[in-house]
């Protein structure tokens, strides 16, 4: 199972900062996100792209997870030399993180 | 008790224009407010009027005006916009000439004007808290040095009267957070409901994200009829309740799923969303689906502003060059693979000098970088795309020169080169004191 089973995503840019949000669809599976969805997780994920800190931050009214990502964009959208400048796409990518098998209400 | 309702007409500088019109023919709304200015765009028009003094407003501003000023006239629906990007003067100089030419009367056009405290960064030496880029901060390597603005002159130029307001750079949320503090007369240390105004104008400033824009996913998130979005509508009332609503019969949704998305879209702590007039807090906002695409939001708060204003910098940054060229069928990957390897071999052969180079299989690696790319399926055709930076224009030109000679010299099977070099104008941001910028506003009475 992946993410996206369970969650959907947007990817914010500011600057060389990158927030992706992860907004539970069941909120009875918040919880099992909060544990599996990591800072240290997503940055792993990351690799190669994400060179800074993760912060994680929780807003439990929205079953929601906010990752904050430093120096996540190549210098940002005004300089980068990236394709995706803006790194819009990253939310996708973390939404192809495995989820383990177990943890979720279906 | 006292309710008005607010059209966002564009959530950025190239956005569709008949959305808004549709806001103004049928949305029963009181305030039209258009968010144009992405980061650069400042530092950009800056020098554009350097060249021409007339010039550094925003490009669309003609065609948005006129397919919307006559009506807004006739409805009394006031229009607030930072369209007027570097030249907020010369932007409401043309307003009132469009108006003008449609024949369109007692129109009273604000310009809120421009502030630039290049001077003020120079002699200060504040420092720029993303240190490490090339000489930011020298002269002749700054260009522009713009401070966000909050709410105070636009609410000074809608007391006066003003039907279209055009300003430069003011933090997104002011543009509709200014009509609420006018008409509600809110207090500017009321900072509850600053908070809740903010969170209205960070919903509406992205215009169609908040109604199903932005969010489709087939078969997972399906979002019906995007041709057709419509652009979103806050109804707020005088002690701070809000809805989020668009058009009945236009395209896209409004739920808490495309709420939660945008609320959080570039928003880092939750708890502390900095903007010129109120620090707002999002971190208990809840949304509650009253009705279909009526969207009722609560729990949103806010503590006192900052004693700074940030600054968004823009500086020369060097030169960019790029090529592209394409591989289609069997071995399509392996050909752009050596493709790429030639370009970075000629690229050292030929003695071009850059600080920082990149070599992406468009199809494959280009937007989730090598690692997220590794066991996934071949596909059918690919882009190779090389980028460098550059001291100069003429190296630039070389980078794309070197994959556009693929054509004769690389792989077999290559089509569809193209390149691209030019100057860069990078931003950074900085903060500074509130009092070294002094707002100011003009009218121009047609």
């Amino acid at each position: 199972m992946k993410l996206r089973d369970l969650a959907h995503s947007r990817t914010g840019d500011k600057g060389d900062i990158s927030n992706i949000s992860v907004i539970a669809y069941d909120r009875r599976n918040y919880a099992a996100l909060k544990a599996w969805i990591t800072p240290e997780r997503v940055k792993q994920h990351f690799t190669g792209i994400v060179r800074g800190e993760v912060v994680r931050y929780e807003i439990e009214t929205l079953g929601a997870l906010n990752f904050v990502m430093q120096q996540a964009l190549g210098g940002g959208v005004t300089r980068s030399l990236a394709l995706d400048a803006h790194g819009k796409c990253l939310a996708s990518a973390l939404l192809d993180m495995e989820m383990p098998d177990g943890v979720v209400v279906r | 008790m006292k309710t008005i309702r607010i059209g966002s007409g564009a959530g950025y500088s190239g956005d569709r224009i008949e959305p808004a019109v549709e806001l103004v023919e049928k949305g029963d709304i009181a305030y039209l407010c258009y968010e144009c200015l992405a980061e650069r765009t400042i530092a950009i028009g800056q020098q554009a009027k350097l060249a021409n003094p007339k010039a550094g407003y925003d490009a669309l501003l003609e065609a948005r005006m006129r397919s919307v000023l006559r009506q807004a006239k006739e409805k009394g629906i006031r229009i607030v916009t930072n369209m007027g990007a570097a030249n907020p003067e010369a932007a409401a100089a043309e307003v009132a000439e469009i108006a003008r030419d449609m024949g369109i009367g007692s129109l009273v056009v604000a310009a809120v004007r421009g502030a630039d405290v290049r001077a003020a960064l120079l002699a200060r030496a504040v420092p720029l808290p993303e240190a490490g880029r090339p000489a930011a901060t020298q002269e002749g390597v700054l260009v522009s040095a713009t401070p966000y603005l909050g709410v105070a002159p636009i609410v000074e130029a809608l007391a006066a009267g003003a039907d279209v307001v055009v300003t430069g750079r003011v933090a997104d949320p002011a543009l509709f957070l200014a009509p609420l503090v006018h008409e509600f007369g809110w207090k500017m240390d009321d900072w509850e409901k600053l908070g809740v105004g903010t969170a209205v104008g960070h919903l509406l400033e992205c215009a169609g994200q908040v109604t199903g824009g932005y969010f489709a996913d087939p078969g997972v998130k399906d979002v019906a009829d995007l041709a057709r979005l419509g652009f979103p509508i806050a109804e707020v009332s005088e002690d701070g309740g809000f809805v989020i609503t668009k058009v009945a019969g236009s395209g896209g949704r409004v739920t808490t799923a495309t709420c939660s998305e945008q609320i959080l879209y570039e928003i880092h702590d939750p708890t502390s969303y900095f903007t010129p007039d109120v620090v707002a807090d999002f971190s208990k906002i809840v949304f509650q689906e009253e009705d279909v695409d009526r969207v009722r939001v609560t729990g949103v708060s806010g503590r006192a502003r900052p004693d700074t204003l940030k600054v968004s910098v823009g500086y020369k940054d060097g030169f960019i060059g790029e090529g592209q060229i394409s591989y289609a069928g069997t071995n399509a990957v392996a050909r752009g693979r050596l493709a790429l390897a030639i370009v970075e071999e000629r690229l050292k052969l030929t003695g071009v000098k850059t600080s920082e180079l990149r070599f992406d299989l468009i199809g494959v690696d280009a937007i989730h970088g090598a690692v997220l790319a590794q066991g996934r399926a071949e596909p059918s055709e690919v882009r190779i795309r090389v980028t460098g930076r550059t001291d100069t224009m003429a190296e630039a030109v070389r980078v794309g020169n070197e994959v556009e000679t693929l054509y004769t010299n690389g792989p077999a099977g290559g089509g569809g080169a193209w390149k691209s070099a030019r100057p860069v104008v990078a931003m950074l941001s900085a903060l500074i004191d509130r009092d070294v910028v002094v707002p100011a506003v003009d009218y121009i009475e047609v």
